[in-house]
């Protein structure tokens, strides 16, 4: 790509709301410690110098009133867009997000909107146990009135922060905060994703592996490693929560005939669920579909309970050599996510 | 009391195993043999200390994820506690739940929440339950300033006032809520005159282990009478990052306080064989690391255990 640099996820999240907040005064963004020198992973870095305290701010420690008050603001034209340390800290917002934001359309007859963005990061790996490593967007999915999306990639997760900016409606934004580090091309100007379109990040033919968030890099990683065995597998990121791109999706199950949906989360009542059950509704004929997630339980913190809680890259492939296969003759070698292995805290 | 019978020896023991327990976890941390994060109490132990030394056994205790001066005050096991740094099955949770949730029901000590001020009204309804059962134990509710940004906040220290109810909130005013300072979150931080507005006895107290381990006992043998919520706010300095080891970058530094603390060198000059404590101290951690080190990690099928209660 032309123009195009080669950007960590963080630095295109900043980038993305960087020029957003140029190009339309409206926009303005707040969050827990958003100004400090860290400014969430470099999201947020320095706003505050370049657009002024007014526009780009530090808050007390009261997600559920602030979540209101971005309501509100919207409501009088503005575009705020509130950041959150951890997905578990929107649990406190979940009156405002889901009794108000998705309803004020609704019941307004379409005259006003909520144009606000919620971005939240899940906060997996070392020790961050029960409380500080969720992802529960399926809650949100649920609601009619939000939208949720979860990028992966650095083109994606700009596209995608200027999109749900620019959308009319409520956007619970998530992000990884294992992907912050990764890198790829992003182009230097303003640009749009879909808010309902997946992407098939890599193609193959044996079958359909599809991930959400950081389970595309495991699904990615498992189909490297199933190149071993010469299989080939298709994999999609599905980018969007709220507005499954349904169709991307059957086309894949066509070519394949075989599924496995990779959650970034528990199974029971969820995203992997939907998938599935809205896979065998349009398709004529029946397919294996296989459901991988989180464990059924609080994520634990010691290490070598936490390193099974998760669905990794050897576990997924093992699943689609016995699905393709019907043999339980390989297990491969066990990888950990480097980096996983290298993030060493303390936060 | 008067300063002559209070128990220096305690005192010097308690502040001085908190603080050689977040140095030695200090140290130990660039191994990588504690994968999970600490939020260390340096700076803040006169709090614990002198509020544990004027509590009865019978009280209980709620703290947070910022709890291990808490938790070592108090009386918690401390082996156990260390087996839960290292994520150990001897561990107080069995390694699953890390310095963040430390707990220990022998003391009365909750576990602890990592989510600001969601175990305040905990607090609340523990004490609501001690009046309904009529019983006469005290609820101690340590939490931050940054803790009192949350609306809960307001909201549980109103029902404590309206029930009369056996608490008392303990504010550890260190000023800051990660890098956020007080006064970027509160447009008027006396806290005090607010938290009095609601009805409470609110009461600042100088920060020295004394004075706050006097003032406290007054405060809860009162709450023990007659069933009132009481506040009291200490002013304190974390000298260590919100989270993991490193120095606050709020702090300066050439701050005196980074070099020689004065609290503990008072404790010290009060107790005559000090130097023997501080052996004891450092075997009772040597033993209690050597512990954990030797402990195994939990099996694998212990993920799923306690999800849903067995009792
Ligand atoms: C509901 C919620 N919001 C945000 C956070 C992130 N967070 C963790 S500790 C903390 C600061 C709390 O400050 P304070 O209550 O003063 O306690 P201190 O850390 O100073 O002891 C914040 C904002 C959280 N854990 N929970
Ligand atoms: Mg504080």
């Amino acid at each position: 790509m032309s123009n195009s640099l080669n950007l960590s996820y963080g630095k295109a999240i900043y980038e993305g709301i960087y020029q957003s907040m140029l190009n339309n005064p409206n926009v303005f963004i707040f969050g827990q410690g958003i100004d400090d020198y860290k400014g969430h992973y470099g999201t947020t870095l320095n706003l505050h110098k370049k657009f002024g305290k007014e526009r780009a701010f530090d808050t007390p420690i009261s997600e559920d009133s602030l979540t209101g008050i971005a309501i509100g603001s919207s409501l009088a034209g503005m575009r705020p867009i509130f950041v959150h340390q951890r997905m578990d800290f929107l649990m406190l917002c979940m009156n405002q997000l889901v009794n108000m934001a998705s309803k004020i359309c609704y019941l307004s007859n379409g005259i006003q909107n909520v144009p606000i963005v919620i971005r939240a990061s899940i906060g997996r790996s070392w020790g961050q146990g029960a409380q500080h490593s969720q992802s529960l967007y399926s809650f949100f999915a649920h609601v009619p009135g939000l939208k949720v999306i979860a990028p992966t990639t650095p083109y994606d997760v700009k596209g995608g922060i200027i999109a749900s900016i620019n959308d009319n409606n409520p956007v619970i934004f998530v992000e990884h905060r294992m992907l912050y580090e990764n890198k790829g091309l992003v182009p230097q100007k303003k640009y749009e994703i879909s808010l309902s379109s997946a992407r098939v990040t890599k193609k193959g033919s044996d079958l359909t592996l599809i991930g959400v968030s950081y389970t595309v890099v495991d699904c990615l990683r498992a189909s490297e490693i199933l190149k071993d065995k010469k299989i080939d597998v298709e994999v999609i990121d599905l980018i969007c929560i709220s507005n499954l791109d349904i169709k991307t999706i059957i086309k894949s199950a066509k070519k394949t005939k075989k599924i496995i949906i990779v959650d970034n989360d528990w199974l029971y009542c969820g995203l992997a669920s939907e998938i599935a059950t809205q896979v065998s509704e349009k398709l004529k004929f029946k397919i294996p579909i296989e459901r991988m997630g989180y464990k059924f339980s609080p994520c634990p913190t010691t290490r070598n309970l936490e390193d099974n809680f998760y669905p990794s890259a050897n576990v997924i492939a093992k699943k689609a050599y016995e699905m393709i296969t019907n043999k339980k003759d390989w297990t491969p070698k066990k990888i950990i996510n480097k980096e996983i292995l290298e993030f060493k805290g303390p936060f | 009391m008067s300063k002559e019978k209070f128990n220096f020896v305690e005192a010097y023991y308690r502040y001085k195993k908190i603080r050689r327990t977040e140095e030695r976890i200090t140290e130990i941390y660039p191994t990588d043999k504690i994968k999970s994060p600490v939020h260390l109490s340096i700076g803040q132990e006169s709090i614990a200390v002198g509020c544990s030394m004027a509590s009865s056994k019978k009280d209980i205790i709620f703290s947070n994820y910022r709890g291990h001066a808490h938790f070592i005050a108090h009386g918690g096991d401390y082996k156990a506690f260390w087996s839960e740094l290292y994520g150990k099955s001897n561990g107080l949770s069995s390694g699953k739940a890390g310095s963040m949730h430390l707990g220990d029901l022998n003391i009365n000590f909750m576990f602890t929440s990592a989510i600001v001020a969601s175990s305040i009204p905990n607090a609340v309804g523990y004490a609501l339950a001690q009046k309904i059962k009529n019983l006469s134990n005290v609820v101690l509710c340590y939490h931050g300033d940054g803790a009192m940004d949350e609306g809960v906040f307001w909201e549980s220290i109103n029902f404590a006032s309206l029930k009369q109810l056996p608490i008392l909130f303990i504010c550890e005013n260190n000023e800051y809520a990660i890098y956020s300072h007080l006064k970027k979150r509160m447009y008027q931080a006396n806290i005090i005159e607010r938290v009095r507005s609601f009805g409470l006895k609110a009461k600042k107290i100088k920060n020295d282990t004394f004075t706050i381990f006097e003032e406290t006992k007054k405060i809860l043998k009162k709450i023990r009478m007659n069933s009132t919520p009481h506040f009291i706010e200490i002013s304190t300095s974390r000298l260590k990052d919100h989270v993991g080891i490193k120095n606050s970058p709020n702090m300066k530094k050439n701050d005196s306080r980074l070099i020689e603390d004065k609290e503990l060198l008072f404790l010290r000059s009060k107790v005559k064989d000090f130097k023997k404590i501080d052996k004891k101290i450092e075997s009772e951690i040597d033993k209690a690391i050597r512990y954990a080190e030797k402990s195994k990690y939990p099996k694998q099928n212990e993920i799923l255990s306690n999800v849903f209660s067995n009792l």
